[in-house]
């Protein structure tokens, strides 16, 4: 992101503007080198692709996402949003495939003589434009920043990436039936890390309008460029409204003391339960926006002269993972769908400060099995209340 | 940029990517045992800025097979060479046992946290070492006796699985002479041995020191160290004053690659030693 | 009855818990014995009538295996007790017991013992609760030894999943701060 505004953003004013003004400005980000990353339907989901325009968005679609299902429909004709550009909340991917791509060249390196030399020529540092980047979506790059610049050691590639990164958030108005951000205190109003924050805003004719936030200069120059007005005060209460409104429609919460509700009960019974349904498929880490488990690979060209090490995503959830000379650590599903439940609730507050989840909702939608993170927690809280009870 | 053997930079390479090695160039690789060598390494020009603490570990990579962690077992008061036991478990150890002097290995680190040498100053040190758990306690070994007079009485109880599997074997004679009480023990035996046969925490049991001032170093496999921790509480040794060193599987050291995690510790930057008393409530935890 | 060995039995913690008399008694069934390098001094599968403080030296516990070395599975040293099969029938000793250096111990005649504990209960309950951890330290040594903990791991078979697709196989990587 750019450089924040802090105490400037407080009190610079919020701007209004209309779709061809949101086009007008991707396309000077784009003229400036920035390749521009939207939400955009492929295979009935929404992925994150590299766009070229707004047409580009999910426009007038929506989604339905419950435990173990994802659909996309529609917004029917008739709806004011049917124009509406921002109305999908989450898919399968996070921007963590951008920031920290799931297959990394670390280096290369060549035999020279007796010996041999590192070629760590890096590819130069991609600069990125996101457009729509949800709340929970911004709680998590931050996550990951921690992770990634954790006060001993850098990594160079994330923080390039990251810093060269312009940040479109927009603000929910609609939330999924998965999204828990409220409890997690991740939206659904995006706080910082962006240069623009949008509140997208349906007028009863259909004409889309967008309330925006400035977080850096350089989002507020480029307001200022393609012509956005200050906000009425009636466009921005209605965006206000809605972002609020969204915050109640969400049911499903983690509770506050999840973290040493968990700590407490590393043996306790739950967890055979949720092992018996878990297939141990990766999938809750694989599209968690906060999950950073690596591995390397090491590769080697056929005469032997060249060799490269990769990085590339992992899970908690691969045998290979806790391998040990011998065997792995984690042989029993059990253990391992309490080390991810574990770490990303509970643990994570010890490593970082912070909690490892942000309520995007994402591992409940793509469990193939509905296993339900909130439902999960809650039973732990349920069993321990009754032993409570029966200790009284 | 290029590293290239001469010119590489152990400055540059940290401040810009840690995951890029310096290259080292391998100066002896001495047979210990059957399945264990020690490898010398040097980067010369550079090697004055390299310090580490006991108990620290690198990454060793050897070129194309893959990288892991080894604990540093040389002298750290000694600088020119860097020096590492390994034990012959897997592809990347098994090429590095093939090297040969001149040939070159990549070095990050030192990483991890280190026996609390200093916090002993005064005190009686307490060494639990098994099997190839007496490589990374060497350089704590060396660091005690190189200023013997700052340390009270100094024991090294030492388990192996037989005779012909006791790391050291020549060295420990002369640590005998510098100030170190050793004894060993073997599982089992032929008969000319002429040591002790049992397991180490036996020794513990059996042991003269000075419980309420002495701080215990334990290495070895994960079962040994349980079983030596309980010992040693059972010799009076509060658990505040117990370090073990921890093993996990570990890719990166940084605290990136997320592997090493045991409970909510890392055991690359928060550990590999940890006062036992940290630990204590994961090393009861099975699969954690 | 040797002299000071009514000391001996004072200090000595297998003894514990055991009034004058009783300590007097055992005194009068001790007599020291010397044992020189390489004697064998209990064979398995003979009575075992007696028991040993070690006073110096030290002895190995051998298994007998024909046509091989003999294997030392354990050895006893200065302050040690050496022997429990007195106390359990079938009184037979479990190991070969030889002197790896000069041994110097006293050695205590279990028979009158034996029926001293089964004629006096608390003597019975001080000798057994004495002789219990040692039979257990024993034991647990036992297993550790069993278990082979310096060893190289062999690699431990993949476990098997109840349902879902087939782990991917653990590739044997070492990853390992030795």
């Amino acid at each position: 992101m750019s450089e924040a505004l802090s105490d400037a953003k407080a009190k610079s004013p919020k701007y209004a503007l209309n779709r061809a003004m949101l086009g007008e400005l991707i396309e000077l980000l784009s003229k400036e080198g920035h390749q521009l990353i939207g939400p955009q339907r492929e295979d009935g989901t929404i992925v994150l692709n590299p766009i070229t325009s707004l047409e580009d968005l999910p426009v007038g679609l929506e989604d339905e996402q419950d435990s173990g299902r994802y659909r996309l429909k529609s917004i029917a004709p008739d709806d004011a949003r049917a124009d509406s550009l921002f109305q999908t909340t989450v898919g399968p991917q996070s921007w963590r495939r951008y920031l920290f791509p799931p297959r990394q060249t670390l280096w290369k390196a060549r035999r020279n003589g007796a010996g041999w030399e590192i070629d760590a020529d890096a590819e130069a540092t991609p600069k990125y434009a996101f457009i729509g980047v949800r709340s929970c979506d911004l709680t998590a790059i931050a996550v990951q920043a921690r992770v990634y610049d954790n006060g001993d050691y850098t990594d160079p590639g994330f923080t390039a990436r990251l810093g060269a990164a312009f940040i479109i958030a927009v603000n929910c108005t609609r939330a999924a039936d998965t999204c828990f951000c409220a409890s997690m205190d991740a939206g659904p109003a995006a706080r910082e890390g962006y240069d623009i924050a949008l509140t997208e805003l349906a007028a009863p004719g259909g004409e889309v309008w967008f309330v925006a936030e400035v977080g850096s200069r350089r989002g507020a120059d480029l307001l200022e460029a393609v012509g956005a007005g200050p906000a009425g005060a009636e466009l921005v209460a209605a965006g206000e409204a809605a972002v609020a409104a969204t915050a109640r429609a969400m049911t499903r919460s983690i509770p506050a003391d999840a973290a040493a509700l968990l700590q407490r009960n590393p043996e306790h019974p739950h967890w055979a339960d949720i092992a018996a349904r878990c297939l141990g498929c990766a999938n809750c880490t694989m599209v968690c926006p906060t999950c950073f488990c690596s591995t390397m690979e090491d590769v080697t060209s056929l005469d032997g002269q060249e060799a490269a090490r990769l990085r590339h995503w992992d899970s908690c959830f691969s045998l290979d993972y806790s391998y040990i000379h011998g065997g792995p650590v984690r042989r029993d599903v059990k253990s391992r769908c309490r080390q991810w439940m574990t770490h990303k609730l509970s643990s994570w507050h010890e490593q970082f400060g912070t909690s490892g989840c942000t309520g995007c909702g994402r591992c409940i939608t793509w469990c193939p099995v509905g296993i339900d993170i909130t439902e999960e927690i809650a039973a732990f809280a349920k069993y321990q209340t009754t032993e409570i009870r029966e200790e009284a | 940029m290029t590293y290239v053997k001469d010119g590489a930079s152990l400055e540059r390479s940290k401040t810009d990517d840690p995951m890029v090695p310096d290259l080292y160039e391998v100066k002896s690789l001495l047979r210990e045992l059957d399945d264990t060598f020690t490898l010398t390494v040097s980067l010369p020009g550079q090697m004055e800025q390299f310090r580490f603490s006991p108990g620290q570990f690198n990454m060793l990579y050897k070129f194309g097979v893959g990288e892991v962690p080894i604990s540093i077992s040389g002298d750290p008061g000694a600088t020119g060479e860097l020096v590492h036991t390994i034990r012959n478990v897997g592809p990347v150890t098994d090429a590095m046992s093939y090297l040969r002097p001149g040939d070159m290995i990549g070095v990050r680190g030192p990483y991890g946290s280190s026996w609390p040498v200093e916090a002993a100053v005064g005190k009686d040190v307490v060494i639990v070492a098994g099997g190839i758990g007496l490589a990374p306690l060497r350089p704590a070994i060396l660091h005690c006796l190189n200023h013997r007079d700052q340390y009270g009485d100094l024991v090294l109880y030492y388990g192996a699985r037989s005779p012909s599997e006791m790391l050291y074997e020549r060295e420990i004679e002369r640590w005998r002479r510098r100030g170190l009480h050793v004894e060993e023990t073997v599982d089992h035996a032929e008969p000319s041995w002429t040591g002790h046969v049992g397991v180490v925490t036996h020794l513990i049991d059996r042991g003269d020191f000075h419980p309420d001032k002495t701080l215990a170093f334990v290495c070895g496999p994960e079962i040994m160290m349980r079983y030596a921790v309980q010992a040693l509480t059972d010799s009076k040794v509060p658990d505040t004053q117990i370090y073990v060193s921890m093993e996990r599987n570990m890719k990166c050291a940084l605290g990136f690659c997320g592997r090493c995690q045991y409970g909510p510790v890392f055991i690359c930057r928060d550990g590999p030693v940890f006062p036992y008393q940290k630990i204590a409530p994961y090393m009861k935890t099975r699969e954690i | 009855m040797i002299k000071g060995l009514e000391h001996v039995l004072d200090v000595h913690p297998i003894f514990a818990g055991m009034d004058q008399e009783t300590r007097h008694l055992i005194a009068g069934c001790g007599k020291n014995v010397v044992h020189e390098p390489g004697d064998y001094f209990i064979r398995e599968g003979d009575e075992a009538n007696v028991f040993y403080l070690i006073r110096h030296g030290r002895a190995a516990l051998e298994v007998h295996v024909p046509g091989r070395e003999p294997i030392v599975i354990a050895t006893a040293g200065e302050n040690e007790v050496l022997g429990w099969a007195w106390l359990t029938p079938p009184y037979r000793w479990h190991f070969d017991v030889r002197a790896v250096e000069q041994i110097r111990a006293v050695s205590i005649d279990a028979v009158c013992l034996r029926a001293k504990c089964k004629a006096d209960p608390a003597v019975g309950f001080a000798f057994y609760k004495n002789f219990t951890p040692l039979i257990a330290s024993r034991l647990d040594a036992t297993r550790l030894q069993l278990i082979d903990v310096y060893g190289q791991p062999k690699a431990a078979p993949e476990p098997e999943l109840e349902s879902g697709p087939p782990a991917k196989p653990a590739p044997p990587k070492p990853a390992d701060p030795q």
